[in-house]
């Protein structure tokens, strides 16, 4: 056995270990932060697998957003607590059910991994074959803008529906107003300096992901969860703060990847072949005009998805 | 002059590695929560930077070498800043 073999095993085990602590933390902060550093060992699993890009996005987006958004959760659920709500934990019989439920899911999931034929069906040689076509040299942004673009182009709808989801959980009083701590609220140095220290940096190396994602490793989702980060980063030290939700710039950045994608997917049918085709030749200029606006989007949309619904009342 | 940039890198990633353990260990063994915030930081600092240097004349190219001193820099950054937050959070909680 080698030694890469051996730290594989040990990976893998951990990953279970970090998993089962998890599930069975009892205090929900504890478990969020079981839950961002399993994350974090299974962007290390996706190294090993080969999946690069599979693994920016488990750390940006599986461990980095979800973290924060489960953090806030946590705490909201920390004044449940405290309020009493223990009876309304479900019965016994209801989480044993659960748990079995789960248990039968992994399993039929464990089965299904197991009995694939050996040289697994895989359409890796095919996509490979057709990379030319697109101009791009990373297969993974071949397939997710230009082979199955219908579906990233609906993923990017879906952050646009989470977004209405969590605005819509907005009290009466406050629809219209925005979200998050005000500007200044709560005046902090250390997180200021790394605000004012981090952005510039941040920004740079979430463009240079989007930009090299045509050919290398990175793309949309990645370098937008960076500059993501960089955004929530300057709120969280209140050095700025969400808009209200009404602002007109605010909605339509929001929805400027989405609109886009749809906008040269149906152009493809006076243009090219059908919808979401693209002309011969202009494949690449398409894809990342497509994924300016996207990354833009994602930017905008995981800092308001974390922010929360509207909680200050509209500014005169 | 190979072999000796190989020892250097085998010397400086064995140190780096020594000191992840020595502040798992202070992690683990330290009695307060700030001394055991000591132990990480310095795993942080010492360690991530001994490996960095170790790494460095295998980077292939100047730009990769300067991308690996980049990830160091801001892991001190980050390190720091959560070390001050974590601190803070610790002495107004008592």
């Amino acid at each position: 056995m080698s030694i890469l073999q051996i730290l594989d095993i040990g990976l893998a085990g951990l990953v279970l270990a970090v998993a089962a602590w998890t599930v069975f933390a009892r205090d929900a902060f504890a478990a969020v932060v079981g839950f961002v550093a399993y994350g974090l060992l299974l962007s290390l699993v996706w190294v090993r697998l080969f999946a690069v890009d599979v693994a920016l996005t488990e750390a940006a987006i599986g461990s980095g957003v979800t973290g924060v958004l489960l953090i806030g959760a946590a705490g909201r659920l920390r004044k449940l607590e405290a309020s009493g709500g223990d009876d309304e934990l479900p019965g016994a019989s209801l989480r044993l059910f659960a748990a079995a439920l789960c248990i039968f899911v992994t399993l039929v999931l464990a089965g299904v991994v197991l009995s694939l034929p050996d040289p697994g069906p895989t359409l890796a040689p095919e996509a490979a074959r057709h990379l030319a076509e697109t101009g791009l040299g990373n297969p993974i942004t071949a397939v997710l803008l230009s082979y199955r673009s219908f579906d990233t182009m609906l993923e990017k709808v879906v952050l646009v529906l989470a977004v209405v989801g969590v605005w819509s959980l907005a009290a009466d009083q406050y629809w219209g107003g925005a979200a998050g701590n005000p500007r200044g609220a709560e005046p902090d140095g250390t997180r200021a300096l790394l605000a004012q220290v981090l952005p510039p940096l941040g920004i740079l190396i979430g463009i240079h992901m989007v930009w090299v994602g045509a050919d290398e490793p990175g793309g949309a989702f990645q370098g937008g969860a960076i500059l993501a980060a960089m955004w929530m980063i300057t709120m969280m030290a209140g050095l700025t703060e969400m808009p209200s939700i009404r602002s007109r710039l605010l909605r339509l950045v929001l929805v400027a990847g989405p609109a886009v994608f749809v906008a040269v997917g149906v152009a493809g049918v006076a243009f090219a072949s059908g919808v979401f085709a693209y002309p011969t030749g202009f494949a690449k200029p398409l894809i990342l005009f497509i994924e300016a606006f996207m990354t833009l989007s994602i930017a905008v949309t995981l800092p308001v998805l974390v922010a929360g619904p509207p909680k200050r009342l509209r500014q005169q | 002059m190979n072999v000796l940039l190989d020892l250097f890198s085998v010397i400086a990633i064995c140190f780096g590695t020594f000191f992840f353990l020595a502040g798992t260990a202070g992690l683990l063994r330290f009695p307060d929560a700030l001394s055991r915030l000591h132990a990480l930081t310095k795993a942080d600092n010492l360690g991530v930077g001994l490996i960095v240097l170790g790494l460095l004349p295998h980077a292939g190219s100047l730009l990769a070498a300067l991308k690996l001193v980049a990830i160091w820099a801001l892991i001190q950054l980050a390190g720091a800043t959560s070390a001050q937050l974590i601190a803070r959070a610790i002495r107004r909680s008592g």
